[in-house]
């Protein structure tokens, strides 16, 4: 799915990004922004669980893997933008960062903390990604064949 | 019948007093923190995600600390809580063919596009005690190397294009699941994975065991082996889309089994599926060959009357906190049901010694 045909995509990649992130790096970026936006609590944060599915040989038909910890949270802007945050464990605080930072990036302050927030996470995630393939591609094989006998 | 017996208190509360000061252990030792058995002790916190049927690496370090590493007792532990937490939804499937993969090898195919990636395994190591560890201090460091951009599509997908392999069926259905309602048989492919992925591994693996050495004789291959993460998405109903909301590391094995052929199906490869919460690759590859053994049925093949073939033997006793549950409660106080049996002995005695002296005395 890319930008051009689905008018969601920029919210669900931040969505995604913020759900992902580490709490403690959410937090932080949260704290150094230093950005005043109140809001009405919409919802709670709540700590719950989802039941994550496989495909029977991965391109079956669905089964139940088992679930994972996932806490939500709801806030309304004062300018009436709604923001949710969906996000991986149980931290309460990650859940309401979120969906505050859901909230401002539909207002004039997005430029601001997509800078302050998005970019710096998106940015950590990636590093620990390829330092990761990095790491898997050196130990890839290098079959090389012996010749064996006369001719 | 249950009578009811109090007393006890003062001694059970003493000895979960007691407990607790033996899991602490010599106070001269430092305390063990969550993050170092979440960072140092991945592989026990991964069985007890994936046995716990729970995917939160701080709570299932947690219940291995609490639990003095007794990793049932931890299941056990996740599994309570995992009762406590409301239900959001279910994922999308997640898509293992867009695995990030640590690991990724296959037994069928050498030169397979994306390559063997051995990852951080122990497979090659000469299984001798390191002394080094013992010593403190040290923080190995991996070599890398520029990762390809390539893809790694599933080798699988190489046979499905000839035909070779049997299809599998695809349905969205919402799968059954049996955290919501009893395991009931015969149970579908979809219950037999749920409740095989939750399963203990000792039990998979020696049911997997149990097929190589000729119960069922399904000779399998790994086709496929791949560890990684991957990410969980979800449809958000407040939003109208789906979002990731998270992401896992999972294990995937991918079996291809040779077969006959049956009344229903001609000649070609079969699948064994084995997928399972964390870096567990013993489990997936036993579940895979599990998988594999139950269904016979589908597939048109004789029942050969073999344990792993059967499914009321393997998901009914592949529960480890059930086995427990049910195991363990018999060292509990039976008092009364022992008296009962204790007369019911001492009469049957006292009936055969009158008869045997009637007997002697005509």
């Amino acid at each position: 799915m890319n930008v051009m045909t689905d008018p969601n995509a920029a919210r669900k990649a931040w969505l995604g990004l913020l759900a992902k992130a580490p709490a403690r790096d959410v937090a932080q970026h949260w704290a150094a922004l230093d950005l005043a936006a109140p809001h009405q609590i919409l919802r709670a944060p709540e700590i719950g669980g989802v039941m994550v599915r496989g495909r029977a040989g991965a391109i079956g038909e669905a089964f139940n893997l088992g679930e994972i910890t996932v806490t939500r949270a709801s806030v309304k802007l004062e300018d009436g933008t709604v923001g949710h945050g969906y996000v991986q464990g149980r931290d309460k605080n990650h859940a309401l960062q979120a969906a505050l930072i859901d909230a401002l990036m539909q207002t004039d302050a997005a430029a601001r903390v997509r800078d302050g927030v998005l970019t710096p996470l998106k940015a950590t995630m990636t590093q620990k990604k390829s330092t990761r393939a990095a790491k898997a591609a050196a130990t890839k094989v290098d079959f090389f064949t012996m010749v064996r006998g006369e001719d | 019948m249950y009578v009811a017996v109090k007393g006890g208190e003062r001694a059970i509360d003493n000895a979960h007093a007691w407990l607790a000061e033996e899991r602490r252990g010599d106070t001269d030792v430092a305390e063990l923190s969550v993050a170092q058995i979440r960072e140092q002790m991945a592989l026990a916190v991964n069985r007890v995600m994936a046995e716990g049927s729970l995917y939160d690496p701080d709570l299932a370090a947690l219940a291995i600390k609490q639990s003095r590493g007794d990793l049932i007792e931890a299941i056990f532990l996740i599994r309570a809580y995992r009762t406590t937490l409301p239900r959001f939804g279910g994922s999308n499937p997640i898509d293992t063919d867009t695995m990030q993969c640590d690991r990724r090898v296959s037994a069928t195919f050498k030169d397979a596009p994306g390559g063997q990636v051995l990852g951080p395994t122990f497979d090659y190591t000469h299984r001798l005690l390191d002394f080094k560890l013992a010593a403190d201090g040290e923080a190995p460091k991996a070599p890398s190397t520029t990762a390809p951009t390539e893809p790694t599509p599933h080798i699988m997908s190489f046979l499905d294009r000839e035909n070779l392999i049997q299809p599998e069926k695809t349905s969205d259905a919402t799968p059954d699941d049996l955290t919501r309602k009893p395991l009931e048989l015969p149970a579908s492919r979809a219950l037999r994975l749920q409740s095989l992925a939750r399963a203990d591994e000792g039990f998979i693996l020696g049911m997997a065991y149990s097929t190589q050495r000729g119960y069922a004789r399904n000779h399998a291959f790994v086709a496929e082996l791949r560890i990684g993460a991957v990410a969980v998405e979800m449809d958000i109903p407040e939003l109208g889309f789906a979002i990731d909301i998270g992401e896992i590391t999972v294990t995937e094995c991918e079996t291809v089994n040779q077969f006959q052929g049956s009344k229903t199906e001609p000649p070609q490869f079969t699948r064994g599926y084995g997928l399972v919460f964390g870096m567990t690759e013993r489990k997936a590859i036993s579940m895979a060959l599990v998988d594999r053994a139950l269904r016979w049925k589908e597939l048109g093949e004789d029942n050969l009357g073999a344990p792993a073939q059967d499914e009321e033997f393997v998901l009914y006793h592949s529960d480890n906190i059930q086995a427990t549950g049910f195991l363990e409660h018999i060292k509990l106080p039976h008092y009364v049901d022992f008296q009962s049996e204790l007369e019911l002995i001492r009469k049957l005695r006292r009936e055969a010694q009158d008869a045997m002296s009637q007997e002697a005395a005509q």
